[in-house]
């Protein structure tokens, strides 16, 4: 077994050792170092547990030793990833606002930092709170341990490797300029080789399951890690100048290439930050409300329809280009028609409270998820609005894109995952309860107020701008310049920079919160009233 | 009747099935976009980039300017009185990945080619403010004093050669030449650079003395950008079918 784990570990040291000495640039030479270190730092740390891939097993109640270490290493990538991207993102949001913050200099100008905080944010709090959730929630609905030994840490660290070598390469100008697929073709392999791994741990765990059904939750994250898998490597097909650079040039080129871009793009919105959030909704609201999923036939509907008409939307996001009318109208069609099996989503999560929708009063966190699958259906709805042509000649290229994204991204991926890391921190500390219901409920108010002044702040800007710049004055003339469309939205920029301040204020809340949480502290608070029922149990459901 | 209780209990069928349903989206969307002749027609005048020209690219992608600047002109009355000619498919054929872009906190950069001096662009890229106010746009004086990598432009041009960009032996050969020619007007290359790469302009682009720098690469990109094509003879009718 430690063999097993040693052999790759050997062959990845070597592998980043040669890659350094065959750098002819700086960032590959350091990037290959770092492979290196991972390897010699990983291949110790097997040796020293001597086999013991789970951390002091807790056995639960139900008897089964489940690896609750690699929750818990996600609890806190997940916690540490969200404030690094959201800080970021004040940042940027800031340097729109006071252009002298960009300091001149090339590793902190906007358009480098710009990709650090979208992928810091999608990419490392998103995917570290779906790698958390997959696989504290595959191996619960199972009722088995993670399969693989080692493998999962190995998904896990070879996951921040990801981010580290893609964070550090942004900041030092390797982009490959596709927008949520900067990373560079090594970083793409040695993602590729990661989730390859995930994929084979998560399939391995249902092989073990002692359910004779795989349950909806895992439904979404097959689908996402299938699909996401697919489009990576589609989309990241390239052709490196030389073995020794990190420059590389993609496969496809102008109209094809934007399409190609786009399908991914909008997919990585589709798979990673929908199917597989719905799959955290899936378990986390049900188990936080302690009620049943509402429709058993609805999740099946909504889940095949969503996937299936997912990847035909890309194109909204290329109206009016050199693309093809036929392919702007079809993806036009798929996204209007994918706000069915989005409600059909939201619908049955939010109707998973009924009968619990009392706890909102008493329950913070139950209050988060139920405001994430809120944010989720009014984005779903504004998606398809903005992909109708008409409507996307006006937003397109404007803030009210950003406003969009940002409800989703703010509200429906940040929201449920923070609900699910108040939902894990004391279970798999082994706590009582959470250092504070008190602060999540400050939590909850922080973040809920930040994204409205944030989302309002940019449906004005965006649509203020995209009317500016269509404006003809009486005898026929473009009535702005566009320097003075970009001067009229600095109030914005500053109302969006304190929306997204709050945000991140609330993100620290919760990080205090859970760090004393781990330490087994609980805050002396006022506790919420549960009221008695008005109604004789049973009479609700 | 087929019974979903059949998927839920074999994680192997429903992997194939989950691979099945998303695949055809893409299929149907992408594969046509390769052999259909709007958008793989050829535009008289589009060229592959000199060396000089794309390794500005590469500074324009290296620095995201793609992320405040799109490369795409709508055919919207205000769009095409603002910024020209209404892009064509043909005039990203050789951009591995294309810049399109998606949002506008700067203006399109499409057609901004020959709008604007190179002192003009010199002066804005490292103060944008003392030309433009309002502008939030960040500098870059670093690019005036650093000089241009251009050692391996040879690699550059075989890897896009690799991936479709008309680029032959002769080309690859010369890609280091070719820089130098190109920002050096009096130089002897010159007359081969523009036999190589019709209409290439060859001047000292950063209007400073001593070899290439970052600057000289790219204003010598952002004056190519959307010149190729001659708008006064194309007629979009000739493509109809």
């Amino acid at each position: 077994m430690t063999f097993l784990t040693m052999l790759p570990l050997f062959l990845g040291g070597l592998l980043g050792l040669f890659v350094a000495a065959g750098a002819s640039d700086t960032v590959l030479y350091a990037h290959g170092l770092l492979l290196f270190l991972f390897c010699v730092l990983g291949a110790f740390w097997v040796l020293k547990r001597g086999g013991d891939a789970g951390g002091p097993a807790r056995v639960t109640d139900d008897g089964i030793e489940y690896n609750g270490a690699i929750v818990r290493a996600g609890v806190i990538a997940t916690t540490f990833w969200g404030i690094v991207g959201f800080l970021v993102g004040l940042v940027i949001a800031l340097q729109l606002a006071f252009p002298v913050l960009n300091f001149d200099l090339p590793w902190t100008n906007f358009g480098r930092l710009r990709p650090l905080h979208t992928s810091a944010v999608i990419f490392a709090f998103g995917g570290n709170a779906l790698l958390m959730t997959s696989f504290h929630v595959v191996q619960r609905t199972c009722q088995t341990r993670i399969a693989g030994g080692f493998a999962p840490w190995f998904v896990f660290w070879g996951y921040q490797l990801v981010i580290l070598m893609a964070a550090t390469g942004y900041l030092f100008g390797v982009t490959q300029s596709k927008e949520y697929a900067e990373p560079e073709w090594y970083v793409d392999l040695w993602l590729t080789i990661v989730w390859v791994v995930y994929l084979l741990v998560f399939l391995g765990t249902l092989w073990k399951r002692k359910e004779p059904h795989i349950y909806v939750a895992n439904w979404f994250y097959l689908a996402f890690i299938v699909t996401v898998a697919m489009l990576h490597i589609v989309n990241n097909l390239a052709v490196p100048i030389s073995f020794g650079s990190t420059k590389s040039y993609v496969l496809f080129s102008g109209v094809q290439d934007a399409l190609t871009q786009w399908w991914y793009a909008h997919n990585a919105v589709g798979f990673f930050l929908t199917a597989g959030f719905l799959g955290i909704m899936y378990y986390y609201v049900p188990k936080q409300a302690n009620r049943p999923v509402y429709s058993y036939r609805l999740s099946i509907v909504h889940f095949w329809s969503l996937i299936f008409l997912y990847i035909w939307a890309g194109p909204h996001h290329l109206h009016y280009t050199a693309l093809p009318d036929w392919a702007q109208t079809l993806g036009m069609t798929f996204s209007v028609m994918l706000w069915m099996p989005s409600w059909g989503g939201m619908i049955n999560g939010l109707m998973t409270l009924s009968g619990a929708w009392d706890k909102l009063r008493t329950d913070p966190v139950l209050r988060l998820m139920a405001i994430s699958i809120a944010f989720y259906g009014m984005s779903t709805f504004e998606g398809p609005l903005m992909s109708i042509k008409a409507v996307n000649a006006l937003s397109h290229y404007t803030d009210w894109t950003i406003g969009h994204v940002h409800s989703g991204a703010l509200g429906w991926v940040g929201m449920v995952s923070f609900g699910a890391i108040y939902f894990l921190a004391p279970r798999m500390w082994g706590r009582e309860r959470l250092y504070s219901l008190r602060l999540v409920s400050v939590h909850f108010w922080l973040s809920t107020v930040g994204i409205v002044i944030y989302a309002s702040a940019m449906w004005v800007s965006g649509i203020m701008q995209g009317l500016m710049w269509r404006a003809y004055d009486s005898l026929g003339f473009l009535e702005y310049s566009f320097a003075e469309t970009v001067e009229a939205m600095h109030p914005f920029y500053v109302i969006r920079a304190i929306g997204g301040g709050l945000y991140v204020l609330g993100a620290f809340i919760m990080a205090w919160n859970v760090y004393q949480t781990t330490r087994g502290n609980l805050r002396d608070e006022r506790p919420y009233e549960t009221r008695p029922a008005t109604q004789p149990a049973g009479a609700q459901a | 009747m087929f019974d979903h209780k059949k998927l839920e209990k074999n994680s192997i069928l429903m992997t194939v099935c989950i691979l099945l349903v998303v695949s055809v989206g893409g299929i149907v969307e992408i594969a046509p976009l390769f052999y259909l002749e709007s958008t793989i027609e050829k535009v008289k005048g589009m060229r592959p980039y000199t060396p000089l020209e794309l390794a500005g690219r590469n500074i324009y992608i290296r620095e995201g300017c793609y992320n405040c600047h799109s490369q795409m002109i709508r055919p919207f009355r205000d769009e095409v009185e603002r910024y020209g000619h209404y892009s064509l498919a043909a005039e990203s054929m050789y951009d591995h990945p294309f810049q399109w872009g998606s949002k506008r906190t700067g203006p399109d950069l499409a057609r901004v080619g020959g709008k604007y001096s190179d002192e003009w662009h010199r002066t804005h890229m490292i103060d944008p403010r003392s030309l433009v106010p309002e502008s939030i746009m960040p500098g870059y004086p670093f690019l005036a004093t650093t000089p241009l990598k251009y050692d391996d432009m040879g690699l550059h041009l075989k890897a896009n050669a690799m991936v479709g960009v008309p680029y032959d032996a002769a080309m690859i050969e010369a890609a280091q030449a070719d820089v130098e020619a190109q920002v050096d007007p009096d130089s002897d290359g010159v007359e081969d650079l523009q036999k190589r790469y019709p209409g290439a302009q060859a001047r000292n682009f950063d209007l400073q003395p001593g070899p290439p720098t970052e600057m000289d690469a790219l204003i010598a990109y952002l004056q190519v950008l959307g010149t190729m094509v001659d708008f006064s003879v194309y007629k979009a009718e000739d493509n109809y079918r």
